[in-house]
């Protein structure tokens, strides 16, 4: 069990910057990220997009916007469990939380922050029917361990990086007995090197390059036997693979914190303003995942939301003690 | 302030005529919003999500797709010829009439 003050329940701008303003009142906290690494859709979406509306940085990277917080919260020390997506939560009877990741992983604090965001990114998952019956039976939205396609015959859809890369990877390390690529377009947007590797394999007839096609039906009984692709020229053509790994990026969801029990408007969590709490005690929520009269969906508005939320926190683990507010010119960050 | 008309069909066939103002830099996916239909923009215009994929259903001269726009249509689902991105569509005079329909949203 990881004990801390606040478990913080999303890695984004706001999450991090929560780090730091719990630090300054000696609260530890712990941050829980579906992605594998910090920075929310910062890092996930736009990392090479300057952004001009951060007070006091004219113009800043949201990469290096991600940094400079990781950076600033240093100093307290801050957990991370990333790559689990929190799943559920209880209370228990001495009015703390346990949090508990798909992993199984369990948090426990007093204070819990969502900082969700747009939510947690999962993997978009193409319109083809009755897919579901099919996933983790054939059809995987993610490689997670190429050598489980040792010996298989492998359909990628996509023509992204992620496309590109495993294709090659899967064909020149000789894992899958055939590979192919099928692209709705007879272009790719992926990196220059990646697509000309894949139109050399295809050239030595190592790739199945199929393009201006997409995947429309998949069948099998129990497991993926089939799939029908529709190529423009040449029409429906039936295909008989062992796996189909479409990978057409990740989106948001709002996922399991929408069964927590909060009030929720428009895919945000309703929140009062005084301390950014909902109407759970104790489980606040802030940043962009959060709604109330008045909301902007700014990352200096998610700054502000985290640093009055701390107080509330604070008091709900302190409730004799008075808190004064202290400038960090005047003390400096003093550091766990 | 100039003010252009657009039709939104929505994605159960609702047609919405909106008033579009044409000088506050906004395009058709923050339109979309201000009044409230079902675009999420999820990226928030960057040309980077295509939760605002919809397709143009009037025979207006549009401006060219950038290598972006093109990119990420590429990875959204349901696109056809007259698929656009509407944060890529900016409030123009030249749209005045312009017919868009909203695209299915993928899983």
């Amino acid at each position: 069990m990881i004990e801390t003050d606040i478990i913080i329940i999303g890695a984004g701008p706001c999450g991090l910057f929560t780090v730091f303003e719990a630090g300054l009142l000696k609260l530890k906290c712990h941050l829980i990220d579906a992605l594998p690494q910090a920075g929310g859709q910062l890092t996930e979406i736009y990392p090479k997009k300057p952004i001009y509306d951060i007070p006091g940085f004219p113009e800043i990277l949201a990469g290096e916007l991600v940094d400079n917080l990781l950076t600033q919260a240093a100093p307290f020390k801050p957990g991370f469990t990333l790559g689990e997506r929190a799943e559920t939560i209880e209370k228990t009877e001495d009015d703390f939380f346990i949090v508990t990741t798909n992993r199984g992983t369990k948090h426990r604090a007093k204070n819990v922050a969502i900082a969700g965001g747009l939510g947690c990114f999962e993997p978009r998952k193409p319109p083809v029917p009755h897919l579901e019956n099919f996933e983790d039976k054939g059809v995987e939205y993610i490689i997670k361990d190429p050598t489980f396609y040792q010996g298989k015959k492998v359909v990628i859809s996509g023509g992204g990086d992620s496309a590109l890369d495993w294709a090659v990877y899967l064909t020149e390390n000789n894992i899958a007995t055939e590979v192919s690529l099928v692209h709705r377009r007879n272009s790719f947007r992926g990196h220059p090197d990646s697509v000309q590797k894949v139109i050399d394999l295809s050239e030595k007839g190592r790739i199945n390059l199929i393009t201006d096609a997409e995947v429309i039906e998949t069948h099998g009984n129990g497991k993926l036997e089939s799939i029908v692709i529709d190529q423009k020229d040449q029409g429906k053509v039936t295909m008989n693979i062992d796996h189909w790994i479409p990978l057409f990026g990740l989106s948001p969801k709002l996922g399991p914190i929408a069964d927590w029990g909060l009030n929720i408007d428009k895919n945000a969590i309703e929140v009062n303003t005084v301390d950014y709490s909902t109407n759970i005690p104790g489980l606040y929520a802030i940043g962009d995942i959060n709604t109330y009269q008045g909301k902007l969906k700014l990352i200096l508005c998610g700054f502000h939301e985290a640093t009055i939320m701390v107080q509330s926190a604070f008091k709900r683990i302190y409730p004799d003690k008075n808190l004064v507010l202290k400038y960090t010119t005047v003390n400096g960050v003093q550091g766990f | 302030m100039g003010m252009i008309k657009i039709t939104v069909i929505d994605r159960v066939g609702e047609a919405h005529e909106l008033d579009a103002p044409t000088d506050m830099s906004m395009n058709m996916m923050e339109l979309c919003k201000s009044y409230e239909l079902p675009v999420e923009g999820t990226c928030g215009g960057m040309a980077m999500c295509a939760s605002c994929h919809m397709y143009v259903k009037s025979e207006h001269d549009l401006p060219e797709m950038s290598e972006d726009e093109e990119n990420m249509l590429d990875q959204a689902f349901f696109v056809e010829d007259n698929s656009r991105l509407g944060c890529q569509l900016h409030l123009t005079d030249e749209l005045d009439g312009l017919v868009v329909q909203l695209a299915e949203v993928g899983n």
